[in-house]
């Protein structure tokens, strides 16, 4: 099972993750805003992670992290 | 089998004040997680430069000193020749390695001091407002350069790896870069390596990262990616330059 977690208030919607992920899961929120104004990261399939960590290895604000058991 | 990724202990929690997708961020981290798995953080000295860096010891869980504009490899050696046992690293980004301070890190790789240097190349000067730097590729556009760097008028952008990998005391020099992830763990490896060697007693090393500045750039950070990718590398060749440990 793989967790998933976003720190939404240290995102900066640069999209690098979105660029990275190799299952194309992840997305900037279209209806949420963070306290910076940012529209921050979501993942629309948790259970289809794989866990590669490609998503965490690019972000720069370390907004990610991810726990597979 | 558990498999783990979240931000090492070494990095503070405080937000960063970096621009979005700028690749400080993700050099910070590689900086940190190398050192934590050195298991040296009781005793590690970082330098930052003057530059959009100029505030990484608000980010790193160690001690860090800030040295004056291309400074840092002066301030390094003195405080590695005081404190030998101690990991002491620079951290400079191009307009403050290659530029103000280009006599500071040759002579200090001449001397083969042993200290270990990151040196993020975005090709342009962050802080100050984009201007052209000494890594400027020819043909790309700054405040300063509006009609792209000429290379009669300018001359050509300058290879650090090439250039210190000549030098009898440089000891490891790599080139990576940070636009793809799989580039990224490469750059990863060549940081831990620098410093490994550095506590193994080893000569200079420097290990240079080819980095973004979308903002300055006029780009996004995606975009800003791919223009690394596509016109930084085929001018700045990454891999090892130097190796002495493999010879």
């Amino acid at each position: 099972m793989v967790k998933f977690s976003i720190k939404e208030e240290l995102c900066k919607g640069c999209e690098l993750c979105v660029r990275a992920c190799p299952k194309k899961l992840l997305q900037l929120s279209p209806d949420k805003l963070n306290e910076k104004g940012y529209h921050p990261v979501m993942i629309t399939d948790e259970s289809a992670c794989v866990a590669c960590g490609s998503c965490f290895s690019t972000c720069p604000d370390t907004v990610i992290s991810i726990v597979k058991e | 089998m558990a498999v783990e990724y979240k931000a090492t202990q070494l990095l503070t929690e405080k937000p960063r004040h970096y621009c979005p997708g700028c690749g400080h961020g993700i050099i910070h981290r590689l900086v940190a997680e190398a050192i934590e798995e050195l298991d040296v953080h009781g005793d590690v000295v970082g330098i930052s430069p003057v530059g959009c860096s100029v505030f990484a010891n608000n980010y790193f869980n160690f001690d860090m000193v800030n040295a004056l504009h291309g400074r840092a490899p002066a301030v390094g050696t003195g405080i590695k020749r005081a404190k030998p046992d101690s990991l002491v690293f620079t951290y400079q980004g191009d307009g403050d390695l290659a530029s103000i301070g280009a006599a500071e890190v040759v002579h200090a790789a001449m001397r083969g001091e042993k200290i270990s240097t990151v040196f993020v190349n975005n090709a342009i000067y962050g802080m100050t407002g984009g201007q052209m730097a000494p890594t400027t590729l020819v043909g790309q556009k700054t405040t300063t350069s509006p009609n792209g760097r000429d290379a009669d008028w300018c001359g050509s952008p300058i290879r650090i790896c090439e250039m210190l990998s000549t030098l009898e005391g440089t000891y490891y020099v790599e080139r990576v870069a940070l636009d793809s992830p799989g580039h990224i763990n490469q750059a990863k490896k060549a940081i831990k390596k620098a410093f490994q060697y550095q506590m193994e007693g080893k000569g200079y090393c420097l290990v240079e990262v080819l980095s973004t500045c979308p903002t300055n750039w006029s780009m996004s950070p995606v975009e800003s990616m791919d223009w690394l990718k596509e016109n930084m590398i085929p001018y700045y060749p990454l891999g090892v330059f130097k190796d002495k440990g493999a010879e």
